[in-house]
Order: C-alpha cells, then sequence, then structure tokens
C-alpha cells in the first residue's frame, strides 16, 4: 500500500502551524495503515524546512526547490505535485486547507485520478476506506463522508488537529524540477500585501474580530488596541471588510477564513451563520454586542451585553495590567 | 467575449432555520453578476449550464432574467458530486466553445470548492480561483484573487477558467422586464438517463456536537472588564 504524503506550506519563513497539525494526524494515520508517512515541500529554499517536518514525523521528505514558488500560481504547484505524485504513488495526499491548496486540489484530483475529501474536520483511514466529517450547510452541519478510491486527497480545516511533536530520522529528497515561463500559461501582474498582518489569521493562539458595530476610526482603534495588548490576530466579519474599514484579508466566515483560535473576541459581530462557520470551533469565545438577542451570544462562553465603546477602553486597561503581572 | 457561467440550485442556507426553499447559490450569483457586467461593458453575451432536477429550471429563470441570453440544463434527480458534475459539464463544453467559464467557488451547501478546478482540467483549461475582481485588457482576463496572505492578480490568456468569490459584487435584483424577458428565453433541457459515477458517499449528516452554554456578564461597563479578564484568567485559564 502507498504511504501517506504531506503537503507542507510556508509563510513568513517557518513551516506553518497547520501544516504541522496535519502532519501530526497524518503521522497517526499512517502508523495505524503500517506505510510511511512523508512530505513534500515546494519552495525556492525548501531543504531547509526538512529538519521541521522530520521532527513532525515525516520519514521522507521530497523538496521541490525552485525560484518559481516564491510566489504562489498554481501552474507550477500542479507540475510538482503530479510530478512527486506519480513517482510516490501514495494512497493518501493530505493537506493544510489554505487558499493555496483550495486553488489546485480540484484540477490535482483529475489528473491525478484521486478522489477527494475537501476542507474536513476530521479524517481516519483503514485498509479500504478513507472517512471524514465535513462541515456542510454554512458548518451547521457535518456531513460523514467517505471514498474507497485508491488515491485519496484531503484537505484539512486549520486548528482540527493539536500539533505534537514525534521525531523521526528521516532523509531528504531533491525532486529534480524544471518549470519555464511557457508552461506557466499566466502571468502573475502583483501581489497587493496587507500591510499590518503581523499576526497570521489562521495561525493565532488569540484572534479579536471586528463587526459591523465598530463602525469607524474610532471603534477600529480600540480593537488594533485590544489586539495589540494580547499579541492577537485581527479579523472581520463581511459587513465589516465591505466598509472598507478592515482588509479583505482578515475576513472570517463561510467565505474567508476559518479560524479556531483558544480565545476569540467577536467586538460588535451579530452571529451571521455565513461568519459563525468560521469561528466557532474557538475555545472560548467572548462577544461584545449591544443587542442582547443577537445570535453571536448562542456561541459565546462569555457574553458581554452593551456599547462597545464604553466596555472595551476599561477592559483593555484590565487586559493591560493582567498581561502585565 | 463569449461567457458562459456554470451555475447550481442550492438550499438557501442563510436561512436559521431550514426552510427548505432553494436557491442560486451564491457564488453563482456573482459570477453571473460579473459575466454580464464584462459582457455589457465590452460586448459578447453570457450563456448558462447546470445540473439538477427540473425544479432548478426556477433557479435558470432568475439567472436568465438577471440577464444571460440561454442556458443548458442536464436534467436528473441523481446525487452527485464534484467530480461527477465536473466530468457531465466537460461534456458540454466539448462541443460549446467560449472564451470564459466562469462557476462560483464553491456551493454553499456542500463548501468542497472543486467542480471549477476538476472543470478547468477535464478541459485543459488554464485557471484560477476564488476570484474577487475581473476585468478584460486587451486579449487578456486579469483576475485579482483572494490569496492566503494578499490579493494576487493574475492575467489569462482566453480560453480560461475562473471561479468566483461573492465578495466580487452585489448580484442585480431581476427587473420586472429582465423577469418577462426571461420568460422567452431558451432552456435547453437535456434528461439523462444516467450520470457518471461519484467517488464520494455521504452517509450521515447531522449537527455538530453542540458548545457548552455559556454566560452573559451584566453590570456597569466599568465592571465588566474586571469581572471577564477574572474569569478569562480564572475559569478558561486562557491570560
Amino acid at each position: 500500500m502507498g504511504s501517506v504524503l504531506v503537503v507542507a506550506a510556508v509563510q513568513d519563513g517557518r513551516i506553518k502551524r497547520s501544516t504541522l497539525e496535519v502532519l501530526s494526524r497524518s503521522r497517526d494515520v499512517a502508523a495505524s495503515l503500517g506505510v510511511p508517512c512523508e512530505a513534500v515541500i515546494m519552495h525556492p529554499d525548501g531543504a531547509r524546512f526538512a529538519g521541521d517536518l522530520h521532527a513532525y514525523g515525516a520519514s521522507t521528505v521530497h523538496v521541490v526547490a525552485h525560484p518559481i514558488f516564491a510566489n504562489h500560481l498554481n501552474t507550477p504547484v500542479l507540475a510538482a505535485l503530479e510530478q512527486v505524485i506519480s513517482d510516490r504513488k501514495p494512497r493518501l495526499v493530505v493537506a493544510a486547507s489554505t487558499e493555496a491548496i483550495k486553488d489546485v486540489l480540484g484540477s490535482l484530483a483529475v489528473r491525478c485520478d484521486a478522489a477527494v475529501l475537501a476542507d474536513v474536520a476530521s479524517f481516519e483511514a483503514d485498509g479500504q476506506t478513507v472517512t471524514a466529517e465535513r462541515p456542510v450547510m454554512a458548518a451547521k452541519m457535518l456531513a460523514q463522508t467517505s471514498t474507497n478510491h485508491g488515491r485519496v486527497l484531503v484537505s484539512v480545516r486549520s486548528g482540527s488537529y493539536e500539533a505534537s511533536e514525534g521525531a523521526v530520522s528521516g532523509t531528504v529528497v531533491d525532486v529534480p524540477f524544471s518549470f519555464d515561463d511557457t508552461s506557466l500559461r499566466q502571468t502573475l501582474r502583483d501581489i497587493v500585501r496587507t500591510t499590518g498582518d503581523t499576526v497570521d489569521l489562521s495561525e493565532a493562539r488569540v484572534v479579536v474580530a471586528a463587526g459591523r458595530g465598530v463602525r469607524d476610526a474610532e471603534g477600529k482603534k480600540l480593537v488594533d488596541e485590544l489586539a495589540a495588548t494580547l499579541g492577537a490576530a485581527i479579523g472581520a466579519s463581511r459587513a465589516v471588510v465591505e466598509t472598507g474599514l478592515f482588509p479583505a484579508t482578515a475576513q472570517i466566515g463561510q467565505t474567508g477564513k476559518v479560524v479556531s483560535p483558544e480565545l476569540y473576541f467577536a467586538i460588535g459581530i451579530s452571529g451571521a451563520i455565513q461568519h459563525v462557520a468560521g469561528m466557532s470551533n474557538s475555545r472560548v469565545i467572548v462577544a461584545i454586542n449591544k443587542d442582547g438577542d443577537a445570535p453571536i451570544f448562542d456561541y459565546a462562553t462569555y457574553g458581554l451585553v452593551g456599547d462597545l465603546f464604553k466596555i472595551m477602553p476599561p477592559l483593555i486597561e484590565e487586559l493591560k495590567k493582567a498581561v502585565a503581572s | 467575449m463569449r461567457f458562459c457561467v456554470c451555475i447550481k440550485q442550492v438550499p438557501d442556507v442563510q436561512a436559521n432555520v431550514q426552510t427548505g426553499r432553494m436557491v442560486l447559490n451564491a457564488y453563482d450569483a456573482s459570477a453571473v453578476e460579473e459575466a454580464l457586467v464584462l459582457s455589457e461593458a465590452h460586448g459578447g453575451e453570457v450563456d448558462l449550464v447546470l445540473v439538477g432536477a427540473d425544479a432548478a429550471k426556477e433557479t435558470v429563470r432568475k439567472a436568465l432574467a438577471m440577464g444571460a441570453s440561454a442556458a443548458t440544463h442536464f436534467v436528473t434527480d441523481a446525487q452527485t458530486d464534484s467530480h461527477a458534475v465536473s466530468e457531465m459539464l466537460a461534456s458540454h463544453f466539448a462541443d460549446h466553445s467560449y472564451d470564459v467559464i466562469l462557476t462560483g467557488k464553491q456551493s454553499q451547501d456542500t463548501d468542497s470548492g472543486l467542480a471549477g478546478g476538476m472543470l478547468a482540467e477535464r478541459l485543459g483549461l488554464v485557471y484560477a480561483s476564488n476570484a474577487v475582481g475581473l476585468s478584460i485588457d486587451g486579449d487578456l482576463l486579469v483576475v485579482t484573487r483572494q490569496g492566503d496572505s494578499g490579493q494576487e492578480i493574475i492575467a489569462l490568456p482566453t480560453p480560461c477558467l475562473v471561479t468566483c468569490s461573492n465578495d466580487m459584487n452585489d448580484p442585480r435584483i431581476p427587473s420586472l422586464k429582465g423577469i418577462m424577458a426571461a420568460k422567452k428565453k431558451a432552456i435547453a433541457a437535456v434528461p439523462l438517463a444516467s450520470v457518471p459515477d461519484s467517488r464520494l458517499t455521504v452517509h450521515a449528516v447531522r449537527p455538530p456536537a453542540p458548545r457548552e452554554p455559556g454566560m452573559k456578564l451584566d453590570g456597569e461597563a466599568s465592571e465588566l472588564g474586571t469581572e471577564l479578564v477574572r474569569r478569562l484568567q480564572e475559569e478558561s485559564g486562557v491570560l
């Protein structure tokens, strides 16, 4: 039987936490199947991350080092993954459900004759079947879904598993990969990076998310200050992103990022189902909203009903004291 | 440019209580809107294609009322996964050529986000996913897509395929004139005796485990902060 192959992702010069989560789970699944757990990394300087992948259980790390991987483009990622998959013939290919992976998953499945379990909350495999739980209907329901196909691609929501070290001694394989501009079939003209993305939203331990109740620059200042106090990433509901107050990269929900931090602050967020789909797995949820009937309070561990402009300044002072001590 | 938008009829997930109401997938509605805007500005026509039950023709009429020209409806009651749907759509495009194929980036019911990429691969087309903006620059389609750490601006030659986010635009509400005109537009209904095999089996759909009930903290704004911080430290241990 083929191996379990994890597709690793790098951000800000390190392996993404969501990759380590997926690798930790894949290592256990591979052990239960009695097959090797391997990893592939596509990065201009991929070899330097191999040690981290060994530390979380990847025995063989396939490094596709090419300058083209400095920025995401689907054609070279597809070409590299197709090459490694056709060479290694893994039974399972597992990756964290990032935008980069979502961009290639369907196409890769057709190219490699695989079934796909996309954006799952959990997965398991036995000799014949791969089974997953998938959030559906804006995460209001979980669908138990399975496939008996010989090759299966799985993408996993961030925060679904704990990242836990499980070091193995391993080898690094340099994958010969050539790619020229004519194979690109597209041109990357520009990347508009969001400034102030100091803490990556989908990886953050604490998230402070703003909704329409945040209203204006004064409200945004309170959100920024609360986030700075806790070293938190800043998120936003679709409604407040549309006002232009927060960037699209901050959007949390069915169409944006899915987060599951230890602590989530919903500031002036009513809790529309599309937003809740992206945050309901957070461990502790604090909601501040002036409408006591807002649906967000159905999910809140602690609900503070009142005017956020009055509640937040003293709260920030208290948190500063707590963090300092 | 000639556009074809792949659409789907899905349950309304906006409703907090499941009403059983069926609607045009929100992401597909944005794809229809964007195709209409581009064809109005640069010339061209917008066609539609979908796979679904006979009742989905209501959704087709809605998209036609928005301004699309004609539609092909593959009629089947079978439950199909992205793999099967993309295979059926690919057979349609084998003898219908377009400059740009648009799809929603995912269905709002299953949230898989696979059919667009699968279709592009089957047709050998270059593609971009999760588009939040589209424009035409000469012969090229310029796509702004939301990536992991910013917006990536990519120029694609035609023919190509793009999957659309609902953050792209606000789809128009069909006008009365549009609704009347749609009644006369052609829907080619193609009954399907069989559908391609799906690769996934859905066994059970159930609500997730409920969250532990929370509590509302009462009091003066100035005191709520103290109370919350105490509970975050002592009860939850997250500070």
